[in-house]
């Protein structure tokens, strides 16, 4: 029987897994708690754990299986979980940190690495569930190492929740003082989102949406290695042709998503939901979305044209990968993460990349602020402007943007922030240092935009 | 293509310099398994030798993972990186 393959295929793949870090960044196991709802917190969080360890049992060696099997490295094994605002709602309790500790017993007992959900939707307005859940934050994300949190604090459709986006602020400054003595690590996992999506599988911002089904497998395909070596491959070639070479990459990375989003359906008998098409980077060499940048000829991201670049980027992979899977979701766009991407750290340790052009660039990609230490005496309503701004893009031009900042305590501009593994390393960006107190004490909302007149 | 019609076909690539008994080695751990080879070819992926197998596992004694740590064991004596993955993957990626 002939070879199905040529050699030069055959040598592609295991070259970009071998050489160029292609992998599946993620599995992503999506788990309704909607029915451990009970007057009794306590009794609330027990049937949490014990949903989450019964239906995420298999999860780990399912995908471990997945690995040997084809020889593609799947990184993480996660869960999401309904917002858990909406679950612990109808008990009596108020503090919602019983139910973060619960998630991470059960996430450490099934054997991953994150479990996201203690979140709550909060765009146009709270309830009783949403204020405790964010009041919980700190004292959650301080007790615990797996799970992450997240609010939804604007919408296209609802506008900004401005009362939401001051407490919060308030919220990292707090969540970051209480994980100060590991240079405010709680605040690498909790992420505020304007247009949050319900089938995410990345953290630190997954949750299982409320229109999801019961138990769902989400997988995030990642590969800037490929990508970047791709782009140097292409030599000069003009945008087109650019374009092209990255979409014919883009769509070999996301089959293999697809593959492994079907293997792992089949196994664990549970639903495909979505492959997200996200190029996420990590601080590995040769694992960076600023190289991909750079490639393209930017002396060094930050660079004027960054922002071209990554619009570029992040349309090709789009495209690309959209024809490559059935269902195509989450976020699916480029990370610009500063702190898990070595060419970022090394942009923002240099003073080539300052915050206001990564505010720029997150128009044109996905997510928005990541991943960003910023100095520690910042004051809460300087974040939840940064907060207002990241959700003004999203909520004006239609598309998710998030922050994941960092007021790392004790630490000034040009200071390192370490978190070690995935997470990585971040230098402290400069701020801009003028007030803007008086405009976030105002509360309200600010209303959604029209959708029309679109100049 | 879907998993339910699933092959039992595997691909083997061994990468690293050349050598003599390359073939021979790989060939007797899977004939041991009752793997039957299909095709060979070989190739050089930058300045290593690249020789790839299209191996049928479908009257194998040995379960995949067992055949994969037998030429994963037989790579590392060898001083070669040898490894096994379904076909799938290449199918996945190079075939629309």
């Amino acid at each position: 029987m002939p070879m199905r393959f040529s050699p030069q295929e055959i040598l592609e793949t295991i070259r970009m897994v071998q050489m160029e870090n292609l992998d599946i960044r993620t599995i992503t196991l999506g788990l309704s708690l909607r029915d451990c709802a009970h007057p009794e917190l306590k009794q609330a969080a027990a049937r949490a754990y014990d949903k989450i360890c019964r239906r995420a049992q298999r999860l780990v060696a399912v995908a471990e299986e997945i690995e040997r099997e084809y020889g593609i490295p799947i990184i993480n094994k996660r869960i999401s979980v309904t917002p858990i605002a909406l679950v612990a709602e109808s008990s009596d309790g108020e503090d919602y940190a019983l139910m973060a500790q619960q998630m991470d017993r059960a996430a450490a007992e099934v054997g991953v690495n994150f479990i996201g959900g203690f979140s709550a939707l909060v765009q146009k307005g709270e309830t009783r569930g949403d204020r405790a859940l964010i009041a919980s934050i700190p004292e959650a994300l301080s007790t615990t190492e797996r799970v992450c949190a997240s609010v939804n604090v604007g919408s296209t459709k609802a506008g900004i929740n401005m009362d939401a986006v001051a407490a919060l602020g308030r919220i990292i400054v707090d969540t970051a003082r209480r994980t100060a003595s590991r240079d405010g690590l709680g605040c690498a996992k909790l992420v505020v989102f304007c247009n949050a999506v319900d089938d995410n599988p990345f953290m630190a911002g997954a949750f299982h949406g409320v229109g999801e089904p019961e138990c769902v497998v989400n997988v995030g395909v990642s590969g800037p290695g490929v990508v970047a070596q791709a782009v140097k491959e292409a030599g000069d070639a003009d945008f087109g042709q650019l374009a092209s070479v990255i979409k014919r990459t883009a769509f070999k990375v996301t089959r293999m998503g697809e593959l492994v989003g079907r293997a792992a359906s089949d196994k664990l008998g549970v639903p495909f939901g979505i492959v997200d098409l996200s190029l996420a980077p990590t601080p590995a060499q040769g694992d960076s979305v600023a190289r991909i940048l750079e490639a393209m000829g930017l002396e060094k991201v930050g660079a004027h044209g960054s922002t071209a670049a990554l619009a570029l980027l992040n349309d090709a992979v789009k495209k690309g990968g959209a024809m490559a899977s059935s269902y195509v979701g989450g976020l699916s766009g480029a990370f610009i993460p500063v702190s898990e991407d070595a060419g970022m750290i090394e942009a923002a340790a240099s003073g080539a990349l300052s915050f206001d052009k990564l505010e720029a660039m997150t128009c044109v990609c996905s997510v928005g602020l990541d991943m960003i230490a910023v100095p520690g005496d910042t004051p809460p309503e300087t974040i939840s402007a940064i907060i207002a701004d990241e959700a003004a893009i999203g909520m004006v031009n239609r598309k998710t943007t998030a922050v994941r900042i960092i007021p790392a305590p004790g630490k000034k501009v040009g200071d390192f922030v370490e978190f070690g593994g995935l997470l990585g390393r971040a230098p402290v960006m400069a701020l801009n240092p003028l007030s803007s107190a008086e405009f976030i004490r105002r509360g309200g909302r600010i209303p959604a935009p029209l959708q029309a007149l679109n100049n | 293509m879907t998993t339910a019609e699933k092959s039992n076909r595997i691909i083997v690539t061994v990468i690293g310099q050349d050598r003599v008994g390359i073939i021979a080695g790989v060939s007797s751990v899977l004939a041991e398994a009752q793997a039957n080879i299909l095709d060979i070819s070989q190739t050089t992926l930058q300045e290593f030798f690249a020789m790839i197998m299209m191996v049928d596992l479908s009257k194998a004694t040995v379960p995949f993972d067992e055949l994969k740590k037998r030429l994963n064991r037989l790579g590392e004596t060898m001083g070669l990186r040898i490894d096994a993955q379904h076909e799938d993957v290449f199918k996945f990626m190079h075939r629309i």
